[in-house]
């Protein structure tokens, strides 16, 4: 029963690393796996409010690596769900605090007991990045359908690459439907002919995941959110389900576009 | 009567000759052609040529252990007496310089060409190669990855990143890719960056044409025109 540690990494900031690894987190856990999220990102936490838990914090990550207390008693462990545990980061303290050795130290300790272990990375490409990599078994790329954010995740298959822990699989998020039709917007093939991995999931915008933010609920527990379904997707594809992707590329709506148009004439 | 000494260097050591003559005189010239330069000699392999010299074992013996005085090996010894040859063989010295094989190599080629590197691989984000030559990819150049080389740059695939070709002022330095459509195109000192593509992307070769830097296509059906950089 040996753990897989899952790093979720972009290179961009505010692309949804932490949304995506607070849903793909619950999702397992919702299909009964056991999965620990370890946020990384040092100085700078929010996995623990994304997931609602930031009230029951007393140790996290730097307070194991400096040895104030035990990996156990830095694991809180989520109510809603049977088998879902958050490492919060520090706060109070930056990426220095913590080494490449260390997580993988506390990943191999972690290994065992557990199903998955998912990795919050901080972005960016330095000591941060480099700590959230070090124990990584697959690194889960997650960028927007948008040219800078697609040029940073090339940035950081390369590097994945360069220390033979790539390439990754690929999640892309935020992707507006509409806007992909009208040609404003790059489509799932342009994402795939730059970046060359496998793709692993494709999650529409959706207000839903704002509004789950906010409440500490993510949408992966919402099953009327469509991001939500896109993260159970996501969970499925990582325990050897085939799902098939949905089509965002907004043919769907030019379907119903012209029935409304036909009805619209009088045509039958 | 002092004999004759030849030293020729070879492959094998040092090839030392003697003339012909009486032994009782060789073998002393011999040792003072050796003494007159002691730094050359020592540490050197001897393959003695002594012709038609009849020695006996022990003659052969007291030269091995001279030059052996001297700092020298003795390898070999070659000679047409069979007597010489008898006692070589008995006191463990050859008889034969080995013939040494020369293997074609199949590498060479009268072309001369020049030097080029070769990248099997797509260049991300964040990747640079810088050589003096030319420069071969194949694969992609995503944006944000560069080449800079002092030659040509082909890449057989897209090249999507920013290449400097010509890097040293060699201003016949050219570009080619399956689909050309850099960030920003060099040639020498000169800059062009692509206009958008429209419709499918065809082999393309860029070079500098009176000052200008021209793109066409890889098979022009007509001839190419010079206009300001921009794709024909």
């Amino acid at each position: 029963m040996a753990a897989k540690v899952l790093t979720i990494t972009s290179g961009k900031g505010g692309v949804g690393k932490t949304t995506a690894t607070a849903n793909i987190g619950v999702a397992l856990a919702s299909l009964g796996q056991k999965v620990v999220c370890i946020d990384s990102d040092i100085g700078l936490r929010n996995l623990d409010v994304v997931l609602g838990l930031e009230n029951r914090i007393v140790y996290d990550l730097v307070d194991v690596v400096e040895g104030r207390a035990r990996l156990r008693q830095a694991m809180i462990k989520d109510k809603r769900l049977p088998e879902l545990y958050l490492i919060p980061a520090a706060q109070t303290r930056d990426k220095t605090a913590v080494s490449p050795s260390d997580m993988i130290r506390i990943c191999d300790e972690l290994r065992p007991d557990m199903d998955w272990v998912l990795i919050d990375s901080p972005a960016g490409i330095e000591r941060g990045f480099r700590n959230a990599i070090a124990a990584t078994d697959t690194a889960l790329i997650v960028t927007n359908p948008e040219v800078s954010a697609v040029r940073d995740a090339d940035r950081i298959i390369g590097l994945l690459e360069a220390e033979e822990k790539g390439p990754g699989k690929l999640i892309i998020n935020r992707i507006k439907p509409e806007l992909v039709e009208r040609g404003d917007m790059l489509d799932t093939a342009d994402v795939l002919e730059i970046l060359a991995i496998e793709l692993l999931g494709l999650i529409p915008e959706d207000e839903s995941v704002l509004i789950a933010t906010n409440r500490g609920n993510p949408a992966a527990l919402d099953m009327k959110s469509k991001a939500g379904q896109a993260f159970r997707d996501i969970a499925k594809r990582l325990m050897g389900e085939k799902v098939p992707f949905p089509s965002l590329d907004g043919t769907d709506n030019l379907r119903k576009k012209l029935s409304r148009l036909i009805h619209r004439t009088g045509a039958a | 009567m002092p004999v004759s000494v030849n030293v020729k260097g070879i492959h094998e050591g040092l090839l030392i000759s003697l003339d012909e003559g009486n032994w009782e005189e060789a073998f002393p010239s011999l040792l003072e052609h050796l003494d007159s330069k002691p730094d050359f000699f020592f540490g050197a392999k001897a393959i003695l040529q002594l012709g038609g010299y009849d020695l006996h074992a022990a003659d052969l013996a007291a030269l091995r252990s001279a030059l052996a005085d001297r700092g020298m090996g003795l390898r070999t010894v070659l000679s047409i007496n069979e007597a010489t040859l008898r006692a070589a063989e008995s006191l463990g010295i050859e008889t034969k310089v080995p013939k040494r094989e020369v293997r074609e190599s199949p590498f060479s080629t009268e072309l001369q060409g020049s030097e080029a590197i070769f990248l099997h691989q797509t260049l991300r984000s964040g990747n640079s190669i810088r050589f003096s030559g030319h420069v071969v990819v194949l694969g992609d150049v995503n944006p944000g990855a560069e080449i800079v080389a002092g030659g040509s740059v082909i890449v057989w695939g897209h090249l999507r990143g920013t290449v400097h070709a010509g890097a040293s002022g060699e201003e016949g330095s050219v570009v080619c890719a399956m689909d050309l459509s850099p960030t920003q195109l060099r040639i020498a000192a000169y800059v062009a960056t692509s206009p958008p593509r429209r419709g499918k992307s065809l082999p393309e070769i860029a070079s500098l044409r009176e000052g200008r830097l021209v793109a066409e296509p890889w098979n022009p059906k007509e001839k190419p025109k010079a206009d300001d950089g921009v794709r024909e």
